[in-house]
């Protein structure tokens, strides 16, 4: 009977230690990050002029998002952009991103500095970036001569996509440096005692082996271009001049649920649904991922 | 054999001169943003692009004597230091039951925090904003570090289980059959082994704590608490003709993270490469 209580009181003990040790980052992890989502997509079924939505309409948000045309164009216009956005963003990043990898892995001189200095651009900040590239595209500069990078509507969204990739392309380095270096030596040697040329090389050695790093840049630039503001805000401000042509999710986010009605403001109920549509659009690419790559691993 | 001597030469040639290229491409607006920084006014107009003439410190004077940059450069590193320091604190205590003391359901626990490794917590702002002013944390230090925290524990724990896991577990028997309490070889044994790991985990997490702008912009109003990324969006506009004043606030707020990575870059891509490609 003694040793009984002794060994539930040491039962108890083991588990309030590990209950003790895992709480503080369960309970800020869940109610900062995760509930806070799960909380949003919630207010977007309420409505109301404060700050805090307290009328349930039901899907009355989505409807007059999907409905009426002052919202659906905003959405949708936000959404195409950032369609065009990613898809310029993921080219460059992975296209350029993988033949510089290429580079600084060979045994040349000055492979290794490079590899440290192209990360460097990725640790500043999306703002100071944005508002740099903003200046120096300014005519008084004007390396890039005086065109109006961001003032012209076919020009603009692309100029912020080359200014994200120029700041984000390190990361896509780093990780295609990783995947090249963990090719065995002796597979490349093999197949050049072979004969096989650069082409053949690249077809049946190294692409094979990076495919997943491919997976995960891509995911990487999805899932931080579609929630991307900060470079809109710098650049071309909130309203994604010139015209919404440069407007993305992050800031059609940003003026519908935080800023007054007279500068784009829906209200919050209207800001939560568009936080829920992104959220949608993001879990999506996530899926897709997650079939396509992460699948194949486990098989 | 002579044929593909050259075909390795001429690749070389061509991954030098895309290295040449890549590398003005990085450094130029770089360096257009310190030398711009270290011009009066005047001289920007008339040499925009050359070095200074001379070590000109007026714009990051008038910064600090003006637009009270200092205090919002202690103000981020309160913000980043206490949010450290927790990250690190819960992050490790975490991962220490995660991975020696796994019970059932713990498996599914660690996929439950690593999975907050790629969901974006702006997502829940609206919410969020709506707790700190519930909690009376709105517009003070203390909301951005909360969120800070809670970005930064999937990464820690994610690093600090994989580092734990692999000490090895005799060495935790031995302590117990001295008598060592679990707490007590938690921070005797685990932590001082843990330091390389936790290093990374400071680094990785320091980069964008510091450069975070999205969160302060949404919880912070008063010009006390303003972290460096929303002064110098705010002060932006209130510049806009005053370049060297411009370019002398984005040096500023670029320098703690580009001295930071340069000085830690090893623990830096080390703890960057293994989020990325086991995750």
């Amino acid at each position: 009977m003694g040793s009984n209580v002794l060994h539930t009181r040491r039962k108890w003990r083991k588990i309030l230690f590990r209950l003790g040790f895992l709480l503080p980052a369960l309970l800020i992890y869940t109610f900062i990050l995760l509930i806070p989502i799960v909380d949003s997509m919630r207010l977007s079924f309420y409505t109301g002029s404060g700050l805090i939505p307290n009328t349930f309409i039901g899907f009355g948000n989505y409807i007059k998002i999907f409905t009426q045309e002052v919202f659906r164009e905003r959405v949708w216009g936000a959404f195409t952009n950032n369609i065009k956005f990613f898809l310029i963003v993921t080219l460059l990043q992975n296209i350029l991103g993988f033949f510089l990898a290429m580079a600084v892995t060979r045994p040349i001189k000055g492979a290794k500095f490079m590899r440290k200095i192209s990360f460097l651009p990725t640790t500043l900040s999306v703002l100071v970036v944005g508002f740099l590239f903003r200046q120096i595209l300014n005519p008084i500069w004007g390396i890039l001569g005086n065109f109006p990078w961001l003032g012209n509507e076919h020009t603009a969204l692309p100029t912020l996509a080359v200014a994200v990739s120029w700041q984000f392309i390190g990361e896509s380095i780093l990780l295609y440096t990783v995947g090249i270096d963990g090719i065995p030596i002796e597979l490349l040697e093999a197949a050049r005692i072979d004969g096989a040329n650069w082409f053949q090389e690249m077809r049946h050695i190294i692409l094979p082996a990076i495919m997943p790093i491919v997976g995960i840049v891509t995911l990487l630039i999805y899932v931080g271009d579609f929630t991307q503001f900060d470079i809109v805000y710098a650049m071309t401000t909130t309203s994604g001049n010139p015209r919404f042509k440069t407007d993305l999710f992050g800031s059609l986010f940003y003026r519908t649920a935080f800023s007054t009605p007279a500068r784009g403001g829906w209200g919050m109920g209207m800001g939560a649904a568009v936080s829920t549509i992104m959220f949608v659009v993001v879990a999506f690419g996530v899926g897709i991922w997650f079939f396509v790559f992460q699948r194949k691993r486990d098989a | 054999m002579m044929k593909r001597r050259k075909r390795s030469t001429l690749s070389t040639y061509v991954y030098y001169l895309a290295m040449f290229v890549y590398f003005i491409v990085i450094m130029y607006p770089l360096y257009l943003m310190v030398v711009t920084s270290l011009k009066p006014n005047a001289e920007i107009f008339k040499n925009p692009l050359g070095p200074p003439r001379s070590f000109y410190l007026g714009n990051f004077i008038t910064l600090i004597s003006r637009a009270n940059f200092n205090l919002y450069f202690l103000n981020s590193l309160v913000v980043v230091f206490v949010s450290l320091f927790c990250i690190i604190i819960f992050s490790s205590l975490a991962a220490f039951i995660l991975a020696k003391h796994g019970f059932k359901g713990s498996t599914f626990l660690y996929s439950f925090f690593v999975a907050g490794l790629i969901i974006p917590i702006r997502l829940g702002t609206i919410s969020i904003l709506k707790m700190m002013i519930g909690f009376g944390l709105h517009d003070t230090l203390g909301s951005v570090i909360l969120v800070s925290i809670a970005t930064g524990i999937p990464f820690g724990i994610f690093i600090l289980t994989d580092f734990i896991r692999m000490i090895p577990d005799d060495l935790m028997h031995a302590a117990r059959i001295d008598g060592y309490s679990e707490p007590k070889i938690f921070s005797r044994i685990i932590i001082p082994l843990l330091l390389p790991a936790i290093a990374s985990v400071a680094v990785v997490n320091f980069i964008p704590i510091w450069n975070d702008f999205w969160f302060p912009l949404i919880l912070l109003k008063s010009q006390s608490v303003r972290t460096v990324p929303l002064a110098t969006a705010l002060l932006f506009g209130q510049f806009s003709t005053n370049y060297g004043h411009v370019f002398a606030m984005l040096t500023m707020a670029s320098v703690p993270v580009v001295i930071t990575y340069l000085i830690f870059s090893r623990w830096f891509l080390k703890g960057l490469t293994e989020g990325g490609l086991k995750g």
